[in-house]
């Protein structure tokens, strides 16, 4: 092992080679790796060569990569999402797979290193990489909608926040061709991630990959926060914002004060590692513990920081699907502010069982309790928004009710566990993580796919294909039952998390099948969710929305046509109440001649991917130790931002004119 | 872009300003985020104040008048701020340089302060890797130093940009961040001064 050496020369050795830890013994091997590897090389030369062969590269740099359009960035950001959901699943599914294989004198196909990693990877990449992208895009295709605004505060730090996230997705997909992934969990618990436990890089490519894409989570943050407080169109005033942009702005509050502690703690074990620090080392005078209060003081508000925008959204489809205001609309403010505050006074049920004391444990775990009033709240308010609604049963409208009972199920175990009592029994088995799956993706997943079906035809113009769509809520749904269920009973017979072979005598494996059948119902639904979109692409004549209000829908965003023009609104509208767009459509105001002003919008700009990339190589020169590499990268950085902030041409006025030639062309288009 | 001919001006005034609000506002809820960061950070000194693992603690390492030099030195830099910031207002372009440029110099002082501190720390034996409260004590002052240093180089810009352009929306907008920086930083200092130096040497 070489790494073994890099750590007994320590610091020194940092100095002592030009690629710092690289070298060919690096380069990940075994069967199981070359499938993911091949697949990663296939699909990138497919791309490459689709997009040649299509002609469309300067297309694709001046109409997406450079775009600093929120719905465009938002594209980009599900994109990415997406096809880190698939890598998260098949994670899921080799965990499954050789759960149900690896039992008594079988060993199953994966050794136990290679295993952690995928637990381990499924984890960071699910909750960093999927529930955060999908949010960030939904947030970006949405938000400046809803508030009646044509961008959001910083689009230019929107271009670089999106950068960041795919540097941290390429930093960790990396990982699959050099030095390997951590083996500590998706949350790197010291002792074990300090190098004495850990020496290999894996658990620096942990740290860097989510490091930089926490940062661009932050910025986010302000700059969605920004947004809500200064961009809103005029007569918006807060109390009449949609529940999406409430949920948002609960959400990004939780982002501005949560991932700045997840940047100070990720530093802190960096720093432990890199320059032998005493942070959270087993000696030394470090503190383990103390990793664990900080990442679970980040760690819970990022629970809420997910669910809360799928919140949001399952409130507007509810509303509009039930052809019925909202119900108890300020209850949910109360509601999402309530939760907002709560969320960062429950950290410490993460880990009742290290000793923190019978009344320490009590407050939280009374706490606990606490949040999910609101949390009910919210649901039953969706409830009563159906009641006596006039209900269209829509893929969306599937999604949330689907919601309805997963969530639940997922509350009520919840519930018990925020009893430390019980905690001690089932701490670190497979029935909290049927619990947080639950409300992961029965909250989280289910609330941004059904944003996704819900918003698509604002986007692109087309509706997605309702049966194919339904068939795919079915998969899902029974899947999940199927792989989660089994795994409440098997925590309540013993089974830890992060198992990768039992005895046969426990007589666990048939559960685990069960289980690993639910993941492959799941991933049918995911093939007809592929399904949909490629039918829904080819049929999209039959699917058109033309009226761009496809759904009889309440809010803003429904006012401009679809797919929404880069300037969003022609003429910006203003608001007099709730349900903004709905009052518009059911007055009797006469149509006034539209009066256009110039509008002055953002010039696409290729710095914020250079700033990400820059922040790749510094990653890429911190994992590695390649002590040259990382100051250069960090010269980088600032060079393009002052480069940024020399230039005077970032900006540009599309005039009242032209505005009015592009309307008057849609018009006609429309006519014929 | 109040520079469009086509606008007309008060609209292009008032988009101006609005611009600015919005992003002295976001200014703000930044520095809000890097006092969260500093909060962490400073939880973990006193977490691990104590844990000096048998070797120095506090008392025994610091040298109380030294350290008050640095902060009298880093107060006065914010007098010296708030002083370039005044001229910045009265559109007075070659005090807000001379101002600044002092506000420079001192920051200057303060970093060699701080670094002289630090190596003679670490030429004694007392580096970070000796102990959990070394580790969270260069921490917590070295990225109160990391600070100055951004600020600082923020500063070279800023004025470069300054001297060229003169004392222009874009630039009167980032001076005002800056020294609310500079001023944010000056804070955190004082913490450090209490809770690290004062605190510690008792």
């Amino acid at each position: 092992m070489n790494f073994a050496l890099d750590n007994l020369l320590g610091f020194g050795n940092l100095f002592g080679n030009l690629l710092g830890k690289l070298s060919f013994d690096a380069i990940q091997h075994g069967p199981v790796i070359a499938g993911a590897q091949v697949s990663l090389l296939l699909g990138a030369m497919g791309t490459v060569a689709l997009l040649t062969y299509l002609k469309r590269w300067k297309w694709l740099w001046n109409e997406w990569l450079t775009s600093v359009d929120p719905k465009k960035i938002g594209v980009m950001y599900i994109i990415v999402a997406l096809l880190m959901l698939v890598r998260g699943v098949v994670d899921a599914g080799m965990m499954r797979a050789q759960q149900a294989v690896s039992v008594g004198s079988s060993n199953g196909f994966l050794d136990a290193d290679h295993y952690q990693q995928i637990f381990t990877a499924h984890g960071s990449i699910m909750i960093f990489f999927v529930a955060m992208g999908l949010m960030f895009g939904l947030i970006n295709l949405v938000l400046p909608l809803q508030l009646g605004a044509r961008d959001v505060a910083f689009p230019f730090l929107n271009s670089t926040s999106f950068w960041l996230f795919v540097a941290g997705v390429g930093l960790m997909n990396m990982s699959l061709v050099l030095g390997g992934f951590a083996a500590t969990g998706w949350l790197a618990y010291p002792p074990l991630s300090e190098l004495q436990y850990s020496p290999g890089v894996g658990v620096d490519f942990w740290i860097w990959s989510i490091q930089i894409a926490g940062i661009g989570s932050l910025l986010s943050g302000i700059n969605f926060l920004v947004t809500i407080i200064k961009m809103r169109c005029k007569g918006m005033t807060l109390m009449r914002m949609p529940m999406f942009a409430w949920s948002v702005m609960g959400s990004m509050v939780l982002v501005i004060f949560a991932f700045p502690i997840l940047t100070a703690t990720l530093a802190l074990l960096a720093l432990d590692r890199t320059f032998g620090m005493h942070f959270f080392t087993a000696t030394g005078g470090g503190n383990p513990m103390m990793y664990i209060n900080l990442i679970w003081a980040w760690g819970h508000p990022e629970v809420y920081i997910l669910i809360l925008p799928a919140f949001g959204i399952f409130s507007e489809l509810v509303a509009t699907f039930s052809r019925k205001r909202l119900f108890g609309y300020s209850s949910m403010v109360w509601a999402i502010g309530a939760i907002t505050f709560l969320s960062y006074v429950v950290w410490l049920h993460h880990f009742f069982t290290m000793g923190a004391g019978g009344n320490v444990n009590a407050f939280f775990g009374v706490m606990t309790m606490v949040i999910s009033v609101p949390t009910g709240v919210k649901g039953f308010n969706g409830l009563f928004t159906m009641y006596r609604g006039r209900i269209r049963f829509t893929t969306p409208m599937m999604w949330f009710l689907g919601f309805v009972v997963t969530f639940t199920i997922g509350g009520v175990t919840g519930v018990m566990l925020a009893v430390p009592a019980i905690d001690f029994q089932v701490h670190n088995s497979l029935f909290l993580v049927a619990h947080f799956h639950n409300m992961i993706i029965g909250g989280v997943v289910y609330g941004y796919l059904a944003g996704i079906t819900y918003w698509f035809p604002k986007i692109f113009g087309f509706k997605l294909n309702e049966r194919l769509g339904r068939y795919a809520f079915w998969c899902w749904f029974i899947g999940f039952l199927l792989a989660f269920i089994p795994l409440y009973i098997l925590g309540i017979m013993g089974a830890t998390r992060r198992l990768d072979h039992y005895d046969a005598s426990l007589g666990w494996q048939g559960l685990f099948i069960v289980a690993g059948v639910g993941v492959m119902v799941i991933i049918a639904g995911i093939g007809f969710q592929v399904l949909q979109l490629i039918v829904s692409i080819v049929q999209r004549k039959s699917n058109l929305d033309t009226t761009g209000d496809p759904w009889n829908g309440r809010t803003l965003e429904w006012s401009t046509r679809s797919p929404a023009p880069f300037y969003n609104f022609a003429v910006l509208p203003v608001v007099s109440g709730h349900d903004a767009f709905w009052s518009i459509k059911h007055s009797r105001a006469k149509e006034t001649k539209p009066e256009y002003q110039d509008i002055v919008l953002p010039r696409n700009t290729p710095m914020g991917m250079f700033i990400a990339g820059f922040a790749f190589l510094f990653g890429f020169a911190a994992i590695w130790h390649i002590v040259w590499l990382a100051p250069l990268a960090l010269v980088g950085v600032i060079g393009c931002i002052v480069i940024r902030s020399a230039s005077d041409n970032t900006e540009y006025t599309v005039t009242a004119a032209k505005l009015a030639k592009l309307e008057t062309a849609y018009a006609k288009e429309q006519a014929a | 872009m109040s520079n469009t001919a086509v606008q007309p001006v008060e609209t292009a005034q008032s988009m101006e300003h609005d611009n600015d609000s919005k992003t002295i506002f976001g200014f703000w809820v930044y520095l809000m985020t890097d006092c969260v960061v500093f909060a962490s950070l400073f939880a973990t000194f006193a977490v691990l104040r104590t844990s000096t693992f048998g070797d120095p603690s506090g008392n025994e390492l610091f040298s109380l008048p030294f350290v008050l030099v640095e902060t009298l030195i880093l107060l006065t830099s914010s007098f010296t701020c708030g002083l370039a910031m005044l001229a910045a207002h009265r559109k007075d372009q070659a005090k807000v340089i001379a101002w600044f440029g002092v506000t420079f110099l001192l920051g200057i002082a303060f970093l060699s302060l701080e670094l002289t501190e630090f190596s003679h720390l670490a030429h004694e034996g007392n580096s970070w890797t000796r102990s959990g409260f070394l580790s969270a004590f260069f921490t917590l002052v070295g990225t109160h130093g990391l600070h100055i240093t951004t600020g600082l180089l923020w500063m070279i810009v800023l004025l470069v940009q300054i001297a060229k352009r003169g004392l222009v929306t874009s630039t009167m907008r980032r001076l005002t961040m800056l020294s609310l920086f500079w001023h944010f930083l000056d804070i955190i200092w004082i913490f450090i001064f209490t809770i690290v130096y004062l605190v510690g040497a008792v």
